[in-house]
């Protein structure tokens, strides 16, 4: 076990972050955004968060890079807790981790020039002498396959594809060993999105890094993800290794998920799991439905489900499930 | 594409371009698509390829003084759309064709209750023949169309403003608009891209019942090629505003013959695994300057000099698979 634990470069513990959002009588209303998270990511490993709009991914992302404060719970990195807002971590840290947004359109300056935009982590974060400055941005940018002369580019006269890559490559630039990647194909083609996937793979073979990989999109986790974790309201409900997921999917929230997925060839057709069919809608994170947060929409809802939030049980190794129809079957 | 009967709509080699400064962007470039009653079609094709510009062309909702359609037809039923005055034009957006858009929040107006705005698409389908319309008729059709596409409590929503709404409600509400009167062909344009995958899941379902169970043709437009696979008999593919490729759904995913086709299937995540192919280099051209002949060649792996010089036609391959590249024709 702690051979384990010495292998996980990141752990997040119980985390809570909370938004308050207004008061009524009977004091402050609060957004759940995430609501009591533990997972761990292991080193030189990509694990996919994967969740539908609302379900507190990107605001896991956000709190671990630093710009929101955890309301409680732990998040330690490299066995060092990183549970404040960036300002208040030193320089060291922060070079570690660092994050690509969904829309390289509004994270990159549309004023600065790529030279600016990748000169700035450079600076802060490397002690390369001025004189070599050029020398490594150019470098940066053949990690990402563009050429020399789009440092004199400015964002908006480039493709989006382009652009998302000058993203990867500024979070490239201070040599971090996390990179938590939000979504960051979601606003692209297939195509551009194939070429972006494969560069990050190549990217984190050669560089060992670990990834932190949100996204909405299941069947690219399957290609991407070593292990998987489902989120639903601020709570995850299954984690599985990428190829248990889709073969043996347990959650009947991810088996929902998966059976809606629209896939293109028989083959995959056949992965897929009896369908269960989408109801209902998902609700409000200010207003979480007591007991277990799925079972309005469950088919196989019992009494107990509106009653008791159920724990996480490890069913087989590493396969984790949120659920009483599993955690029954523990108890006897 | 030879016969002429049975044909709903039916798009003979569309050119659509749009004034901008320095000149026009020649956006489309010869669009072929035909539709028959009852059929579902999709179009497919990445973002900025044209599949909305060819969609508001059909209705004539393209911005009226930027844009010009230099050459082509659009037959609907047999008379050409390009050439209706507005009466005819009226007529056809309120009896006929009917338009789902993307983003429900954007095409419902926030200010108006969801039963004035059903009421309006009613009256104006009904005041065609009937002069004076009663209140009571329009409310009882727009409840009946809210619970057709199954919105539970219809004589609330009415009442209701969108911000009231979720998103999948929305995107219920606005199909309902649609059906709310007869009509023979539904545009839907990206219905559930906006929305998360179960309920995406649930309005396409929604959508596939509705249409089969009225026998209304629909053109679904999408980016995603299996949301077009779930629910069309045939798929148009279109790149930068010309169809490459157009087979029965089935014969497009066994056999797919266009390079673009081709490298738009690899470059989809299977739920299968086996990682992703290398996506297709480059990007769609400028439109201001498009490529000479085949508009895919600076992208193709498989191009040659032929190909720069003459765009090529659609040619058919197999029974109702037609492919717009030389290599398929030789």
């Amino acid at each position: 076990m702690a051979q384990k634990e010495n292998s996980e470069i990141l752990k997040v513990q119980n985390l809570k972050k909370y938004f308050r959002i207004g008061k009524d009588k009977k004091g402050p209303i609060y957004v759940r955004a995430v609501d009591g998270v533990n997972f761990s990511v292991k080193y030189g490993e990509t694990l996919g968060l994967v969740g539908e709009s609302g379900s507190g991914k990107s605001t896991i992302a956000y709190t671990v890079v630093g710009m929101y404060q955890p309301t409680s719970g732990q998040i330690l990195f490299k066995e060092q807790n990183i549970g404040m807002r960036a300002p208040k971590r030193p320089l060291s840290l922060k070079k570690e981790i660092q994050i690509v947004f969904q829309d390289p359109g509004s994270s990159l300056n549309p004023r600065q020039t790529i030279e600016q935009i990748l000169r700035l982590p450079l600076e802060l974060h490397t002690k390369t002498p001025k004189r070599q400055l050029r020398e490594k941005m150019v470098e940066l940018l053949e990690k990402v396959e563009l050429p020399p002369d789009y440092l004199y580019k400015s964002p908006p006269s480039i493709g989006g594809g382009e652009k998302q890559m000058v993203a990867i490559a500024r979070a490239l630039a201070p040599n971090p060993s996390l990179i938590v990647l939000d979504e960051p194909t979601s606003a692209l083609d297939v195509s551009v999105q194939a070429k972006i996937i494969n560069k990050l793979m190549d990217l984190q073979k050669e560089l060992n890094l670990t990834y932190l990989f949100i996204t909405h999109d299941l069947s690219l986790m399957r290609n991407v993800a070593n292990r998987i974790a489902i989120m639903y309201l601020g709570k995850i409900c299954e984690v599985a290794d990428a190829a248990t997921f889709f073969e043996k999917p347990l959650h009947p929230y991810t088996q929902m998920l998966i059976s809606s997925v629209p896939v293109v060839t028989e083959e995959e057709e056949r992965l897929k799991p009896k369908k269960v069919v989408s109801i209902g809608e998902i609700p409000s994170p200010v207003n979480i439905p007591p007991g277990c947060s799925f079972h309005l929409r469950c088919p196989y809802k019992m009494p107990i489900c509106s009653e008791v939030d159920p724990e996480m049980v490890e069913v087989a190794s590493g396969h984790i499930v949120r659920c009483h129809l599993f955690s029954r079957t523990e108890n006897k | 594409m030879n016969s002429t009967e049975n044909v709903l709509l039916d798009i003979k080699d569309l050119h659509v371009w749009y004034k901008v400064y320095g000149g026009f962007l020649k956006v489309l470039n010869g669009v072929h698509l035909t539709v028959r009653p009852g059929e579902r079609v999709g179009l497919v094709g990445e973002a900025g390829c044209g599949k909305t510009t060819t969609m508001k062309s059909i209705l004539q909702i393209l911005p009226p003084k930027d844009s010009k359609i230099p050459k082509g037809e659009i037959l609907y039923k047999g008379k050409d759309i390009l050439k209706m005055n507005f009466g005819e034009l009226q007529r056809l957006r309120s009896k006929e064709v009917a338009m789902i858009f993307q983003d429900p929040t954007a095409a419902l107006n926030p200010v108006f209750t969801i039963g004035a705005q059903i009421g309006d698409v009613i009256k104006y389908s009904l005041a065609v023949e009937e002069k004076s319309v009663q209140k009571e008729k329009i409310k009882t059709l727009s409840a009946r169309a809210l619970k057709e596409v199954y919105l539970p409590d219809p004589e609330r929503i009415l009442t209701n403003y969108p911000f009231q709404l979720s998103g999948g409600m929305r995107q219920r509400v606005c199909i309902a608009m649609s059906i709310s009167s007869p009509r023979n062909l539904l545009i839907a344009d990206e219905p559930g891209t906006s929305l998360d995958v179960t309920i995406q899941d649930q309005i396409l379902r929604l959508l596939r019942e509705i249409v089969e169970k009225l026998g209304t043709s629909i053109i679904l437009i999408t980016h995603s090629l299996g949301v077009a696979r779930e629910m069309t008999d045939r798929i148009y593919v279109m790149y930068a505003g010309t169809i490459v490729e157009t087979a029965r759904a089935k014969d497009l995913f066994k056999n797919p013959v266009h390079p673009y086709t081709r490298g738009l299937l690899a470059s989809v995540p299977k739920i299968s695994g086996g990682g992703i192919a290398k996506g297709i280099l480059g990007r769609i051209p400028d439109y201001l300057n498009p490529p000479p002949g085949c508009r895919f060649q600076p992208r193709c792996d498989y191009a040659n000099s032929n190909c720069q010089e003459k765009p090529p036609q659609l040619v058919e391959v197999e029974k109702e698979h037609f492919v717009a590249c030389y290599l398929a024709q030789e």
